[in-house]
C-alpha cells in the first residue's frame, strides 16, 4: 500500500533573537490510508511543529516530506493553500470555527470558498455529515450558541466534508471535558472507518491516546517510541 | 462572490457600533460635500445668471484688439456695419443662438446743467438687449423698464450723486472718433442699479442717439453679446463661432474679430474659479476622511481577526479570496456611508430650499438660496466614496492575505 504520509529525518528549527532552537531533530515516520495515529509527549515535545509541517502550514528545514504523493517541500504559499484545500481537514483545539456563519454555513465553508462544489452536492454532502456528526437539529445556529463538545462536532464535519485524505487535529480534546473527548474522538474514529480518511492528533491526555491504532511519542523533538494497538474499540 | 459579500455584511453587524460610527464619519463627510455643492452651486448659478442676464450675454465679439484697451471705450476699434452684416447673417444660421445685441460702447460728459461728470453709455437697440439680456429690464429700479429714442437710462450712482431724477432732462457731451464734440439733450426715463457694485457708471442710450451723438453715419459696433437657448452649449458655440471667425482677415492679413466667452470679461469670474478650487479642496477632504476611517476599522478588523484568518488559510482559502474578503467590507462602508449621506444631503438641501434662505450680492439684495445638486454630482461622489473606501481597505486586506496561517493561528 501507498503511504500517505512519508517523513524521512525531518528538522526543523526556530530562530528566537538570536538562540536557534531546534524542535525537531531527524524524525522519521510513514503513516498509511486509513490510519488512526496519534503524536503524544508533553508540551515542547515537537507535536504540534510536526502536524504543522504534516499539514503544509510549515516547511522543515531539513528532511524530505512527502503528504499524499506530493513533495510539500517544492510547493510555493499558493500551491500549499490549493493542497491544503484539496487533500487536508484541520481540527483546532479552540475549534476555529467562523463567529459569523451558522453551523451549516461553516461546514459549507470549505465546499464554497475553496473546492467550489455545486450547490445540490454541497447540500447532500453537509446534510449527510450533520447526520453523522449529531448536529442536524442544530444546523441554523451561530457557533456561540453551541456548547464546546457541540462546536469540535461542527469541526470534525467541516474536517470531513471537503472529503480529505488526510485530517489533523491538533490537541483536538484540550478544551472538552473527558466525556465530551472521548465522544469527539469516537466520533473521529467512526468517521474514519466510515470515509477511510487518515486521522493524525496530537494529545497528551494518556486516556485519550489510548483510542489510537498507532501512537508515536516525542520527546525533545524526538520520536521516542511507536506502538502499534490495531483493534481498539471505537469507545 | 454572494458568499463573500455575505460574509463582509455579517462581519460588519459583528461590530455594529464601530461600522455605525464609521459609516456615519463617511456619511458626514458626503454630507458636507453635498451641502457645499449645493450651496455655492446656487451662488455660482446665481452670480452666473445675473453677469450674462444683465450684463454681459453669454459671449460677446469684438473687433481684434478691442478687449486689451476697453477701458477707453475706443471708437477707433468699432466693427464696420459691413463686418457687422456678415456677423449678424452667421448668426442668423446658428440655430444655438437665441438672441444678440449690438452695441455702441463710448464714454461722455454728463450734464445736469448745475454739474458735469463723466458716463460710460451703451447704445443699444432696446427689444434686442432686452431679448440678450432678460433680467435687463428688472435692474431698471425707477422709471420705465425700456430704452426709447431721446431718453437715457442712468445708473444710480449718477442718479443720487448729481441730484438727477426720471423724468429730468440732462445733456450727453461725447467726442467722436475724428475728434469733434457734439452733445445731446435728452430725458432721464430710467435709474439702473449696478451689479457690479457702486463703482457702475453704465448708462444706456437708444443706438440711434448714440450715432446721432458721435456723429456717425454709418453704424460702427463695438461689441455685440450673445444669447444662447442653451447655456450648456456655450464652449461648443463658442468653439465654432472662433473657428468661423478665425478666416476673417483684416487688411494686415491679421484675425478681425475676438470672441470672448462671458468668463473672459468679467473678474468676478475668478470668484466662481474659487469656489471651484475650494470645492476640489472638499472633495479631498472627504477623500482623506473616508481613507483614514475605513483604513483605521479594516486595520483593526484584520488585527482582531488574525486566528480567524488563520484558520481559513488553513483550510486553504487563497490569498486572493482574504483579500476580497476584506475588501468588500469596506466596499459596503462606503457603499452604507454613500448611500446614508446622499440621503441625508439630499433631505438638508430640500429642507435648505424651502426654507428659502436669501443673501445679496453686490448691489441685489434678498436673492434666495436654491441649492441644488445634480445626479451627476451625486454619482461622482458616490464613486469618489465607494472607490476611496475599497482603496482604504486594500493595505489591510493585503496585509490578511499575506499572513502566514501558522503565525496566524497561534496569535493570542
Amino acid at each position: 500500500m501507498m503511504e500517505l504520509v512519508v517523513a524521512e529525518q525531518i528538522q526543523k528549527d526556530y530562530q528566537i533573537g538570536e538562540v536557534a532552537l531546534r524542535a525537531l531533530s531527524g524524525v522519521s515516520f510513514e503513516i498509511e490510508p486509513a490510519s488512526f495515529v496519534s503524536f503524544v509527549g508533553p508540551s515542547g515535545s515537537g507535536k504540534t511543529t510536526l502536524l504543522n509541517l504534516v499539514g503544509c502550514l510549515d516547511k522543515p528545514t531539513g528532511g524530505a516530506l512527502r503528504v499524499a504523493d506530493t513533495d510539500v517541500l517544492s510547493l510555493d504559499r499558493k500551491q500549499s493553500a490549493s493542497f491544503r484545500g484539496a487533500n487536508i481537514g484541520f481540527i483546532f483545539q479552540d475549534f476555529n470555527l467562523i463567529p459569523v456563519l451558522t453551523v451549516y454555513e461553516n461546514i459549507e465553508y470549505p465546499l464554497l470558498m475553496v473546492q467550489n462544489i455545486p450547490p445540490e452536492e454541497r447540500k447532500k454532502r453537509i446534510d449527510k455529515l450533520l447526520e453523522e456528526v449529531g448536529m442536524a437539529d442544530q444546523k441554523d445556529k451561530y457557533p456561540d450558541q453551541i456548547s464546546g463538545g457541540q462546536k469540535q462536532r461542527v469541526a470534525v464535519a467541516r474536517a470531513l466534508v471537503t472529503n480529505p485524505k488526510l485530517v489533523l487535529a491538533d490537541e483536538p480534546t484540550a478544551n472538552l471535558d473527558h466525556k465530551t473527548a472521548y465522544m469527539v474522538i469516537g466520533l473521529m474514529k467512526k468517521m474514519r472507518d466510515e470515509f477511510k480518511t487518515t486521522f493524525i492528533f496530537s494529545t497528551h491526555d494518556q486516556k485519550i491516546v489510548g483510542e489510537a491504532e498507532i501512537i508515536y511519542t516525542l520527546e525533545d523533538g524526538e520520536i521516542v517510541d511507536r506502538q502499534t494497538r490495531k483493534g481498539v474499540n471505537n469507545g | 462572490m454572494g458568499n463573500l459579500f455575505k460574509i463582509a455584511i455579517r462581519n460588519l453587524k459583528r461590530y455594529k457600533r464601530r461600522t455605525i460610527l464609521t459609516a456615519s464619519l463617511v456619511a458626514i463627510g458626503v454630507i458636507f460635500v453635498l451641502l457645499f455643492i449645493g450651496v455655492t452651486g446656487s451662488f455660482k448659478t446665481m452670480m452666473t445668471g445675473q453677469m450674462t442676464d444683465s450684463m454681459l450675454g453669454h459671449i460677446q465679439i469684438h473687433r481684434k484688439g478691442y478687449i486689451a484697451s476697453i477701458d477707453n471705450l475706443p471708437l477707433t476699434m468699432n466693427m464696420k456695419s459691413q463686418a457687422v452684416k456678415k456677423l449678424e447673417k452667421a448668426f442668423q444660421g446658428m440655430p444655438d443662438v437665441e438672441s444678440y445685441s449690438p452695441r455702441i460702447k463710448f464714454g461722455g460728459m454728463f450734464s445736469s446743467f448745475t454739474e458735469t461728470t463723466n458716463i460710460r453709455l451703451n447704445g443699444v437697440y432696446p427689444e434686442m438687449e432686452m431679448k440678450t439680456l432678460p433680467l435687463l429690464a428688472s435692474r431698471i429700479t425707477n422709471g420705465e423698464k425700456t430704452i426709447k429714442k431721446g431718453e437715457i437710462v442712468i445708473p444710480e450712482l449718477l442718479s443720487r450723486g448729481m441730484k438727477v431724477n426720471v423724468g429730468d432732462t440732462i445733456v450727453i457731451i461725447a467726442t467722436n472718433k475724428d475728434g469733434s464734440v457734439n452733445g445731446k439733450q435728452l430725458r432721464v426715463s430710467g435709474i439702473i442699479e449696478s451689479i457690479t457694485g457702486p463703482g457702475g457708471r453704465d448708462g444706456y442710450v437708444h443706438i440711434e442717439d448714440a450715432m446721432e451723438i458721435l456723429r456717425m453715419e454709418e453704424m460702427e459696433i463695438s461689441e455685440i453679446a450673445i444669447r444662447l437657448k442653451d447655456f450648456e452649449k456655450l464652449y461648443s458655440v463658442y468653439n465654432s463661432l472662433t473657428a468661423m471667425l478665425s478666416g476673417e482677415l483684416n487688411k494686415q492679413g491679421k484675425p478681425a474679430f475676438e470672441v470672448h466667452t462671458w468668463e473672459g470679461l468679467t473678474p468676478f469670474y475668478n470668484i466662481i474659479r474659487m469656489i471651484d478650487l475650494m470645492t476640489i479642496f472638499i472633495k479631498i477632504m472627504l477623500i482623506a476622511i473616508v481613507l483614514i476611517s475605513v483604513m483605521n476599522v479594516m486595520i483593526m478588523a484584520v488585527y482582531e481577526r488574525i486566528r480567524e484568518i488563520g484558520t481559513i488559510a488553513a483550510i486553504g482559502t487563497m490569498p486572493g479570496k482574504i483579500l476580497s474578503m476584506f475588501v468588500i467590507e469596506g466596499f459596503w462602508l462606503g457603499i452604507i456611508g454613500a448611500v446614508v449621506g446622499n440621503i441625508v444631503g439630499i433631505g438638508i438641501i430640500y429642507i435648505l430650499k424651502v426654507v428659502k434662505i436669501t443673501f445679496d450680492f453686490g448691489r441685489q439684495t434678498g436673492l434666495v438660496l436654491s441649492p441644488v445638486v445634480s445626479l451627476q454630482d451625486i454619482a461622482m461622489i458616490s464613486l469618489i466614496v465607494v472607490v476611496v473606501a475599497v482603496l482604504g481597505s486594500l493595505q489591510p486586506a493585503f496585509k490578511a492575505s499575506r499572513m502566514e496561517p501558522i503565525k496566524a493561528l497561534r496569535h493570542v
